[in-house]
């Protein structure tokens, strides 16, 4: 996996007056964890869409090392997607590539508690439990960018905690890169290498920071909290955001 | 409850056929035969083999024809569907087919390809196709934007995305397509074989018109009745049943 440069001039909606984002630069280095955090509407998931290759009315350029190509991705988006006609492990199936051994879906679905709903149709899960096959999916593609738009909305707290600690598990054993969207500065300095704070619209990078806490220290709410706290001390513009 | 509904079904049935026998008898006129003798007329042309003979050839007419109009009409609806372009230079087309009338298209197709077979199956493919394209275009215009999204994310390819993605989706209205696209094949399809053919339903019903023996044309008519309640029963329920398992 190589580094991603992404460098985006302007984008406007054809409706809309003004542009959604304008001047965004971001380089994410190989098997970097980051999280993007910015008020809601401020057009990360149409970042996340531009990055995925399902929007290219854009100016400016994405590069892949110095290619024009894009990376496997695994996306979890903001709502489950799955498809209604398919059972859960069906859903997750269709999303492998053809080369790819089916063996790792038990070990996920068993992760994730699914197990016993993997021959379901969706319509008959919760929200809860289909956006952890939504997660099951993104993850068993093996992908070398993994898009996440704030995927644990309406997860409840415990199984939220699980899945992130399973994220960073899978994260550490296989590592890709990972573009995480939250508005949860906790949630996003628990799980992040480097967070990037992101201003309204139009949307651009305010300040990026690096996330001194050790790997095995992120389990430690105290820690969390207190920088959390000096964070927003030192930076007041982020307070506004939030 | 399913007894009941049952028994009111077969209780409607009988009630009808109650209310025919008596017309009949009240009227005792050669124009509304009984049940009874529609039944015999029923029987003897099973035996002799001319009801079946010319069932069979309409059906057949029918399948094809319809097997032509849905193949074609799916395929352009949905290439109409996807692009806009195309679709805005169509449209006009598709609003000029769907309503010359019926009995247009088959004279016209009489007298540029003469009275064969292959004239009055395109007669009738012309009638069905724009309704099945207008249809299919509706159900690909509705397609799940998000979902599309998805299969293009995880590379699901054209062969994988239509299959999983877009054919569950579209399925109502095929159903739909082929509910009414059967229905109106029915009809056009005698008046095609009555114009234009020697043998078939519609070429009967016309001897029997110029003889005046509705009879025959009452048992020709059930036959013609019972052959498409048995293609709703043996083929379109159970394709309702299966695609829709999935709905809660």
């Amino acid at each position: 996996m190589t580094d991603i440069q992404i460098d985006i001039d302007n984008k406007t909606y054809p409706t809309a007056a003004k542009p959604s984002i304008a001047k965004l630069k971001l380089s994410l280095k190989s098997n970097e964890f980051i999280c993007l955090v910015g008020p809601s509407g401020c057009g990360k998931t149409t970042l996340l869409n531009i990055i995925a290759g399902l929007d290219n009315d854009y100016g400016g350029e994405i590069l892949v090392g110095q290619q024009h190509t894009y990376p496997k991705i695994g996306y979890v988006f903001q709502n489950p997607r799955l498809l209604p006609w398919r059972t859960v492990r069906e859903n997750i199936e269709l999303a492998l590539a053809d080369n790819q051994p089916p063996e790792i879906i038990d070990a996920l679905l068993e992760v994730m508690q699914l197990t016993q709903a993997q021959h379901d149709y969706p319509e008959r899960l919760s929200l809860g439990m289909s956006r952890r096959v939504a997660i099951i999916r993104a993850f068993a593609v093996d992908p070398e960018l993994l898009l996440m738009d704030e995927p644990f909305v309406s997860v409840d707290a415990p199984t939220a905690r699980q899945v992130r600690e399973l994220l960073v598990k899978l994260w550490q054993q296989r590592p890709h890169t990972v573009l995480f969207v939250t508005h949860d500065l906790r949630e996003a300095i628990a799980l992040a290498d480097r967070l990037v704070f992101l201003s309204a619209s139009p949307m651009q990078v305010i300040s990026e920071i690096t996330v001194p806490i050790a790997r095995s220290e992120r389990n430690n709410e105290l820690a969390i909290e207190a920088f959390r706290q000096q964070l927003l001390a030192n930076h007041p513009e982020i307070r506004q955001l939030l | 409850m399913i007894n009941l509904k049952n028994f009111l079904s077969t209780f409607s049935l009988l009630a009808f056929l109650a209310i025919w026998q008596g017309l009949a008898v009240y009227l005792n006129s050669n124009t509304l035969p009984t049940p009874q003798a529609v039944a015999m007329v029923f029987w003897q042309g099973c035996v002799s083999g001319q009801l079946p003979f010319h069932l069979g050839v309409t059906l057949l007419r029918l399948v094809v024809s319809f097997t032509i109009a849905m193949l074609l009409g799916c395929a352009i609806g949905i290439a109409l569907g996807r692009n806009k372009k195309l679709d805005a230079f169509f449209d006009n087309w598709l609003v000029i087919f769907l309503n010359v009338p019926a009995l247009v298209t088959i004279i016209l197709c009489y007298v540029w390809f003469g009275l064969v077979e292959s004239a009055a199956i395109l007669a009738v493919v012309i009638n069905k196709l724009p309704n099945v394209i207008v249809t299919i275009r509706e159900g690909t215009r509705a397609l799940d934007r998000d979902l599309l999204e998805m299969a293009r994310c995880y590379r699901f390819g054209k062969r994988k995305t239509l299959v999983h993605v877009i054919w569950p989706q579209l399925h109502p209205f095929v159903m739909g397509a082929t509910r009414s696209g059967l229905a109106l094949i029915w009809k056009i399809i005698l008046v095609v074989e009555l114009l234009g053919r020697s043998n078939g339903m519609g070429y009967q019903l016309h001897l029997f018109f110029q003889l005046f023996d509705v009879a025959n044309i009452l048992a020709y008519t059930i036959a013609f009745v019972a052959v498409i309640q048995l293609i709703e029963l043996l083929i379109l329920k159970p394709l309702d049943k299966k695609a829709l398992r999935w709905r809660r």
